[in-house]
């Protein structure tokens, strides 16, 4: 049974790098189409260019970007961690009321308390608005 | 040797052909393969990578076909012929367009983060192949059965995000980066609902496994979980980025967003991983709420999985004729405010209905097909007031209801506009 489990994986391994050579390889094929000059590679500076809509780009490499996306970033790793949390529970949630009762269930919606209380306060603030 | 993989149907078959001898193999009745005894391993190792290529070889020729159908259909649905010229019914248009992005020159640009730049395309690419890993496609029909099959999956499409912020910000093109932040915003924001909305299906089954999952569905879970269907398939569009969520690379604003500065086979793979990605996440939907190979009997269960697959990808592309694209404000309310309401109520709901009904049954399983029919009642009673009542907080509010003075401040033209304008023409 032990055995089965981890066979389970090492096929698993064996198709994650199936997956990484099949599109690597086709990158290679395309390459090698260069190598015999099936695939045209005259390259220009017009043609190296970044593509911005045909207008010759204006200065350097852009490094500055709205600061907005930073909420929503803070926001997805405090309720990822919820979810998280949640799964295990979820998966024995019907063996815990089993056998605990409705406690188990009660345990749950304090900690659903805790983190709906904090999704309130973030809307509040409205850290959920794009404004 | 235990032999339980043995069970595994796909597998056997591959496997007993190559190594008969084996014990398992020998108890089943299958004639002796042309592996000496002693080198199970060896064709252990065969079967897992002839099946990675059918797999994987077969995903690629479904995306191929589905660009195809696409194209048709959208034409259909705008009075267009649509593609027609090579093949029956222009068929073969993808094949011709998958060689010859192959022999198109490829570009990088002078200002591009050439490692990263040439990565991102397989870093987008593989996380998406491996969720067939896991996808039971027929009875007995799946790769690698592993037992947190869902939570894989959920695990591994959340990658995609990193790949299209990878390829935005190492093109270092403005256009580019702006898809790629409004990428990562988008696909951060919906990973939530996305996630929480398998939690009402994790407590009706109780396993992680993706045949547990098919084995609990007496009844398709798009009828007991109505609100977690509607959630994780709006989700997996925003996530797959689909219209209407399709920000990232909005044509009208940002050209092709990520994918500017692209060309040849890089861009193929590219674009091969979002396609393979909406058949993937249709093939998820299929499997957690649609019952996956589960039907009646003189169907095959493959024709089944397959039938329901293309329903739902056929949803999809409809969906993508019918609805305009949405504003990036309205998107992330939509994940903040609406679907992530409508998933904790979901989430409550059923906890309480599990909780009450959480006896074993007779059978060993969890729930009878009664116990589901009432929930799926008391969760469809749910369904429509809190839908209601979410869309009424999201809707926009109309502006000057009343004839106030809260008029937006239009530009009027004057005189002098006027005035221009004549000397223009």
């Amino acid at each position: 049974m032990i055995q089965d489990y981890f066979r389970s994986y090492a096929v698993l391994i064996i198709f994650v790098a199936v997956a990484v050579v099949v599109p690597i390889g086709m990158l290679g094929i395309s390459y090698m189409a260069s190598l015999v000059k099936v695939r045209p590679q005259r390259s220009t500076r017009i043609k190296r260019a970044p593509y911005e809509g045909g207008m010759r780009p204006l200065g350097d490499k852009p490094r500055r970007f709205n600061f907005r996306y930073y909420y929503y970033a803070l926001l997805f790793v405090a309720f990822d961690v919820e979810t998280v949390l949640l799964y295990p529970w979820a998966v024995r949630h019907g063996v815990l009321s089993r056998q605990f009762g409705w406690a188990a269930l009660g345990a749950v919606l304090v900690f659903l308390f805790v983190v709906t209380v904090g999704y309130l306060y973030a809307w509040r603030k409205k850290a959920l608005e794009w404004q | 040797m235990t032999d339980g993989f043995l069970d595994n149907s796909l597998f056997r078959n591959i496997y007993c052909y190559i190594a008969g001898g084996s014990d398992g193999c020998a108890v089943r009745g299958y004639d002796a393969g042309f592996l000496p005894s002693g080198l199970e391993w060896l064709a252990f190792a065969i079967t897992a990578f002839v099946l990675a290529n059918i797999f994987i070889n077969g995903a690629l020729g479904g995306v191929l076909a589905l660009i195809w159908g696409e194209r048709r259909i959208l034409a259909r649905f705008q009075n267009r012929v649509g593609p027609n010229r090579w093949g029956p019914m222009g068929s073969l248009t993808s094949v011709a367009d998958a060689i010859k992005t192959m022999f198109k020159e490829d570009i990088v640009p002078d200002q591009a983060d050439r490692f990263l730049f040439n990565l991102a395309p397989v870093i987008m690419v593989v996380p998406v192949l491996l969720v067939f890993a896991v996808i039971p496609v027929g009875i007995g029909t799946v790769v690698a059965d592993i037992n947190v099959g869902l939570l894989f999956v959920i695990a591994v499409t959340s990658a995609s995000g990193l790949a299209i912020a990878m390829a935005a910000w190492s093109s270092s093109n403005r256009i580019a980066i702006f898809s790629g932040l409004r990428a990562v915003a988008l696909l951060v924001s919906y990973e939530i609902p996305m996630a929480l909305s398998l939690v009402g299906v994790l407590m009706i089954t109780g396993t992680l496994s993706m045949s547990g999952t098919i084995a609990a569905q007496d009844i398709p879970f798009i009828i007991v979980q109505p609100l977690g269907f509607l959630v994780f398939f709006l989700a997996s569009l925003a996530e797959m980025s689909r219209t209407p969520f399709d920000l990232t690379e909005a044509e009208s604003e940002l050209a092709a967003g990520h994918l500017n500065d692209y060309s040849s086979m890089k861009f193929g793979v590219l674009f091969l991983a979002e396609w393979a990605a909406t058949i993937a996440g249709a093939a998820i939907i299929t499997t957690v709420f649609l019952s996956g190979w589960r039907g009646f009997e003189p169907i095959p269960s493959h024709l089944w999985f397959a039938g329901k697959v293309v329903a739902v990808l056929f949803v999809i592309i409809w969906i993508r004729a019918t609805w305009p694209r949405l504003r990036i404000d309205q998107v992330l309310n939509l994940a903040w405010k609406g679907l992530f309401e409508l998933t904790m109520i979901n989430l409550i709901v059923t906890a309480i209905l599990t909780a009450a009904m959480s006896d074993l049954e007779a059978d060993g399983s969890m729930f009878s097909r009664g116990e589901l029919l009432i929930m799926a009642a008391v969760n469809w009673i749910v369904f429509f007031p809190s839908v209601y009542l979410i869309g009424k907080l999201l809707a926009a509010k109309p502006y000057n209801k009343d004839g106030s003075e809260d008029l937006p401040d239009y530009p009027v033209a004057t005189e002098q506009d006027a005035a221009l304008e004549g000397a223009a023409d």
